[in-house]
């Protein structure tokens, strides 16, 4: 019931996204990580967000607080190629790929950092009005 | 006749205490922009306030013991969901970024002119106890 829980509430924002563009990152980052087995090969990894609910503690705060679930690994089939050369190839031959499309990754990366935008423009407004409040009947 | 108080700035104190809350909510709204599932929600101003200014004073119901469940007619009760101005995006999520954050914008803006016209009535009662020689 006050500015604080505003200030909360796009901290939890800010920290949801910055989960997100830290998968992201990773994702990209191992997008071309081959391997010579299915299991030991990267598989995209994605965070789950879920709104918290206070009302379950007997607070009734209006505004709800998003929180991280877990972060899941994609069960996309992973890209398999023939390619005996490759000092990485298993006894057939055959090289593992990650299945991270890297479009999407970069299609949920801008949506990621506009949504931390928006949570930081949410913060400078309630801090701005914060001042106001905090200088309520001074001067003449 | 005594001054009060209340009377003075009860008005814009209690405007200003709906603008807090419905800034918590849509604050709660932008934060679950990506939220899957997630309804967005507002406060409807007008019925807040028409609540607020029948309700006197304390608002909150008396407790006498620790399990009573506690009872506020505050401003969440005008709490409710916001009809989605498109169709579901697939993930039922309904919080339109833009329209939210447009909404904040103005909620924010109206917050500050509450504040000022706050201020507007300290200054008036300093004036008042200071006899203008200021």
């Amino acid at each position: 019931m006050s500015l604080f829980n505003v200030m909360d509430i796009a901290s939890t924002g800010m920290s949801a996204q910055s989960v997100r563009l830290n998968t992201t990152a990773s994702n990209v980052a191992n997008a071309n990580s081959v391997s010579s087995s299915y299991d030991q090969t990267y598989k995209a990894r994605h965070a789950v967000f879920s709104a918290e609910l206070d009302q379950a503690s007997g607070q009734q705060n209006p505004g709800s607080k998003v929180r991280v679930l877990g972060i899941v690994e994609s069960t996309k089939p992973l890209q398999i190629e023939y390619s005996p050369g490759h000092p990485m190839s298993d006894e057939n031959g055959y090289i593992y790929k990650p299945n991270v499309n890297v479009v999407e990754e970069m299609a949920n990366m801008m949506s990621a950092s506009k949504a931390y935008e928006t949570n930081v423009q949410v913060a400078d407004t309630t801090k701005r009005i914060f001042r106001r409040v905090l200088r309520l009947g001074q001067g003449q | 006749m005594a001054i009060n108080l209340d009377n003075l700035m009860g008005f814009h104190h209690k405007a200003l205490q709906i603008r807090t809350d419905r800034m918590e909510v849509l604050a709660g709204n932008l934060a679950n922009a990506n939220t899957p599932g997630y309804k967005a929600r507002d406060i409807d101003f007008q019925k807040a306030m028409k609540n607020a200014q029948q309700s006197s004073g304390n608002n909150n119901l008396t407790r006498t013991h620790d399990n009573h469940i506690k009872g506020s007619t505050q401003s969440t009760g005008q709490l409710q969901f916001r009809i989605p101005n498109q169709p579901d995006t697939g993930d039922g999520n309904t919080v339109d970024v833009q329209v939210e954050r447009n909404t904040f914008l103005d909620n924010g803006l109206r917050y500050q002119a509450g504040m000022e016209f706050l201020n507007g009535k300290i200054k008036g009662m300093k004036k008042a106890i200071g006899g203008g020689s200021q």
